[in-house]
């Protein structure tokens, strides 16, 4: 049955590659040169090196999302020990670095909501950076409202989507 | 392998991706009453498109016209010296289009159009015939229902044109982001990028022939520009943290975009493409970002919280200036698009405690809302500056939306599957 079904599969995707409209095989061109760089490092190598890790473990280690209220960027009181936590971990191995990742509910101007989830992530990189960690183990991105963490269009869903996530990388 | 054969089929007939379906949602008191006649037909070479209901259908989109059933015509004249004007003013029309297609070599087809007044029982000048190479005769359908429009209305319909928007589908955190042009009315959707990680901000070149993007796929953010037709495309910008809202200069040689450095801080530069320099154009320590330009050139309107809340702000380009305040009305104002005569701002304004789209006349300073929404966003000018296309919210999805700037007419652009979001109405083609 397995094996069927696996051929089955295997004959469908084979179909579908044949019959169906395929959206162009789009391939990216190698980046420019950039030769001046008004604002920081260049973040094109990104990829290769920055998989995700599973990261630490341990009661407060193990919490990787922050939280924030309505158009705040400060850390919660309820949040400091998780990030104290991070912060004393990565001061402790220089060598590990994360992503923090910043995050808006929905309601607003898409790029605006982007800045404002930065404004998080940098709220928990300055934490951070005071607590010891070195710049270089601290990327931060934002999503603002491109990625919630679930979906809907109430206070509970919003208050789930304004956070930071901290993502370990290998 | 009989069921196997069916699902197959069934895989192969659902859409790669949503097609929009178009309802009309308001219109004028009064549409003008017209009768598109089915137009000589150019078999096989027409490949069965109904350039005449392709006409109609993008008449009776803008919410201005009345259009006669078919089934009530009682002659199907194609030639203007054909048209019975009286019998046609009886049967309550105004005005009569006829029309004729016509093979070329190498499979061309050739449109001629021809418009009657039936009142005044004169014929209007559209002033060309339209040739259509392979697969383009949708396009030459809608160029004459845009000189239709002109002729009529005293304004150039903008049938003729495309809009990109964004698709996503999926349950978050799980979802898949497509980057769609179609044309203006929903129709020819073409997939142009399709990625597990957000694709923002689409903005078109001042040609139509590119589009700049903002995608998450390397887990950061970075601009791109592809070409809309060959694919092709190169990554302009990834640089630390921010790399966002992008918007093309009127000269189409450099990009407006929102960098955030290593410090969070988001600032608009100017991109020159040719040679990759950034250079500053605001410095200020709140959000500085969604630039635009004026049509030329010599100013961008952007968003900015620098006082607090989310407001619009005006910076000319020549030197040393400073930028100024112009939105007063209400505690959020954001993502300014310049309308392509200069003189109007659309813009995202909360009103009475919702998201909605206004439009700022530029001289006066006042600001009219023009939706009703909770949550419409990303407003974009058709290139007649007649309308606007933005992003609202039906049955908690995202839905597009185009709207008269004079509030009458509406019409709404549903997916059949997942949502539709951020619109951009693209530049008249060549």
């Amino acid at each position: 049955m397995k094996r069927f079904l696996s051929t089955a599969v295997l004959v469908a995707s084979f179909a579908l590659l044949a019959g169906c409209p395929k959206p162009p095989d789009v391939k990216p061109e190698a980046p420019p040169e950039t030769t001046a760089n008004t604002t920081g490092a260049d973040n094109s190598g990104a990829t290769a090196e920055d998989a995700d890790a599973a990261g630490p473990s341990g009661e407060l280690l193990s919490k990787r999302i922050v939280y924030f209220d309505f158009d705040r960027s400060d850390i919660r009181a309820d949040s400091q020990s998780v990030v104290a936590a991070h912060a004393a971990y990565l001061a402790k191995n220089p060598g590990q670095k994360v992503r923090l990742e910043g995050h808006a509910d929905e309601r607003g101007s898409r790029e605006y909501n982007i800045g404002l989830g930065e404004r998080r992530g940098q709220a928990v990189r300055r934490a951070m950076l005071l607590q010891g960690v070195a710049e270089a183990q601290l990327t931060t991105v934002s999503y603002g409202e491109e990625r919630p963490a679930v979906a809907g269009s109430d206070e509970q869903a919003y208050a789930m989507n304004r956070r930071v996530e901290i993502v370990y990388l290998k | 392998m009989r069921k196997l054969a069916t699902c197959l089929l069934l895989l192969c007939a659902a859409p790669a991706f949503a097609q929009l379906q178009l309802t009309i949602t308001s219109g004028v008191t009064d549409p003008i009453p017209i009768a598109v006649v089915p137009f000589e037909r150019a078999v096989p070479a027409d490949g069965g498109i109904d350039v005449a209901a392709i006409v109609q259908r993008d008449l009776e989109s803008s919410g201005r016209f009345k259009a006669m059933k078919r089934t009530d015509m009682l002659s199907r004249p194609t030639t203007a010296s054909a048209v019975d004007v009286l019998a046609w003013k009886q049967q309550r029309n105004d005005y009569v289009v006829v029309g004729r297609l016509t093979a070329q070599p190498g499979g061309a087809v050739t449109v001629e159009a021809e418009l009657v007044n039936v009142l005044t029982g004169q014929p209007l000048p559209l002033g060309k015939k339209w040739t259509a190479g392979p697969g383009k005769l949708r396009n030459a359908a809608h160029k004459v229902a845009d000189a239709v429009f002109e002729a009529i209305i005293g304004v150039r319909g903008a049938f003729a044109t495309q809009i990109a928007y964004v698709s996503v589908d999926g349950q978050p955190p799980k979802q898949r982001y497509q980057l769609i042009v179609a044309d203006a009315d929903g129709e020819a959707p073409q997939v142009i990028l399709e990625r597990e990680r957000p694709i923002m901000s689409p903005a078109w070149s001042p040609d139509g022939s590119m589009l700049a993007y903002v995608s998450f796929e390397s887990k950061l953010s970075a601009v791109y520009v592809q070409n809309v037709r060959t694919g092709q495309r190169s990554r302009v910008s990834a640089r630390a943290g921010i790399n966002g809202a992008p918007t093309w200069s009127p000269d189409g040689k450099k990009l407006a975009l929102t960098l955030g450095g290593s410090g969070g801080n988001l600032d608009i530069y100017l991109l020159d493409l040719a040679t990759q320099q950034p250079r500053r154009l605001t410095d200020d320590p709140g959000i500085d970002t969604e630039a635009s330009f004026t049509p030329d050139g010599s100013a961008i309107y952007f968003t900015s919280d620098r006082s607090g809340n989310p407001q619009i702000y005006r910076l000319g380009l020549a030197g040393n200036e400073k930028p100024k305040r112009v939105t007063f009305t209400g505690a959020y104002n954001a993502r300014p698009r310049v309308s392509p005569d200069g003189k109007q701002l659309a813009v995202l304004t909360l009103d009475d405690g919702a998201y909605r789209i206004g439009v700022q006349d530029l001289a006066s300073g006042t600001l009219s809302v023009l939706t009703k929404g909770r949550q419409d966003e990303s407003p974009s000018f058709a290139p007649n500056g007649a309308m606007v296309i933005l992003a609202g919210r039906q049955g908690g999805k995202g839905v597009l939306q185009t709207i008269s700037i004079d509030g009458q007419t509406s019409l709404r652009l549903n997916a059949d599957a997942g949502e539709v979001r951020e619109p951009v109405w693209g530049p008249y083609l060549p």
